[in-house]
């Protein structure tokens, strides 16, 4: 017996087994990689693998085919969401789910998401808001904070000139379609276990037919924040929970007993 | 051969390769037996290493592996019993 086969010891914390050995390609301390770990989790506990759909968007979430390690397919900028009801329309059995930046779902996608929800289709979407445009460069989305550098706002955004942010569950909740809203947030360990609730209470409620579910995720952007990512935590604690308020949204009854029977299990 | 981090209750081990080096289990750890390491990995990255002298402290809360952006943490809680030799 020797010490370096720790797989025989009992396991606390392992990478789950939907991520691939590929090792991400986002920057050093991007919240992305945390989200991913999340659904991951949540599909290997629903054990979901063979059924589950990753849909893939634009930005920086681009390439999460690369990483999970069951069926993803891309779909034109913004248009997840049209892509993942087509796919449930088709194949009911499956369980695709959305994986959209704020930049995707927020700025050219906001027609997509907001007919989906009020069609109240069958899918999950899982919506990583960190006020910024990644890929592109450090653009301003429509959610960066007033005030807030971008690359296109030098000077800090301006509601003269630039408008004002968009509040995504606010806004959806006020459909009828919906049945689970949530915004949730990885700032530091306490705030990733809701945030895995909220992800698996959202594809619980697609595996019982409930309707829509969207899950939006404050995630740190360290370099386009222009800070280090341990300082990109406390930027995120500072400015964005003030602007974008954790919590529930919307919470069908249907989806609250789900919720009561996980408490009881 | 003495290895620290086997004389407490649990441990962690960090993936070098896919560790990027920003550190946020180093924020996280409640004990704080977690620092940046004196070298880099393969891709130049500063890595995260447990302290060789706090090793024992672990208590295997996994906020390390919660907070990691890139899955490279894993952690263990000793489950077998070592005969002295084999430490």
């Amino acid at each position: 017996m020797t010490l370096d086969t720790p797989e025989l010891d009992t396991v606390l914390y392992h990478k789950p087994e939907a991520l691939e050995d590929y090792p991400f390609h986002f920057c050093p301390g991007c919240g992305h990689g945390i989200v991913f770990r999340l659904i991951a989790e949540v599909i290997d506990e629903l054990k979901i693998k063979e059924r589950a759909v990753c849909v893939a968007s634009i930005g920086c979430t681009v390439t999460s085919y690369h990483y999970f390690n069951f069926d993803g397919l891309e779909s034109a900028h913004g248009r997840a969401p049209a892509v993942a009801t087509a796919i449930k329309r088709c194949r009911p059995n499956l369980v695709p789910f959305t994986y959209q930046g704020d930049g995707d779902l927020a700025a050219i996608g906001t027609a997509e998401i907001v007919h989906a929800c009020a069609r109240g289709e069958n899918i999950t979407t899982i919506f990583a808001n960190n006020a910024i445009y990644g890929m592109t460069g450090g653009q301003m989305a429509p959610t960066t904070l007033l005030g807030m550098y971008s690359t296109s706002t030098p000077g800090g955004r301006q509601p003269s000139r630039a408008g004002y942010p968009i509040r995504v569950c606010e806004m959806l909740s006020t459909l009828d379609g919906p049945a689970y809203v949530a915004r949730v947030s990885v700032h530091n360990p306490a705030a990733v276990r809701k945030a895995k609730q909220a992800i698996k209470l959202a594809f619980r409620a697609q595996l019982a037919n409930l309707g829509m579910s969207l899950v939006e995720v404050l995630s740190p952007c360290p370099t386009n924040w222009r800070v280090e990512p341990v300082k990109a935590m406390d930027w995120l604690v500072e400015h964005l929970l003030p602007q974008y308020p954790l919590g529930e949204y919307k919470v069908i009854p249907a989806v609250a007993d789900l919720k009561k029977e996980s408490r009881r299990a | 051969m003495e290895a620290p981090q086997h004389s407490g209750s649990s441990y962690i081990v960090i993936d070098a390769e896919r560790c990027k080096g920003c550190h946020l289990c180093v924020s996280v750890c409640p004990k704080g037996i977690i620092a940046p390491a004196s070298y880099t990995n393969q891709k130049g990255y500063i890595l995260a290493e447990v302290i060789a002298a706090k090793a024992q402290e672990c208590t295997g809360c996994t906020a390390c592996a919660l907070i990691c952006p890139d899955a490279a943490i894993s952690v263990y809680r000793h489950s077998r019993v070592l005969s002295p030799a084999a430490r």
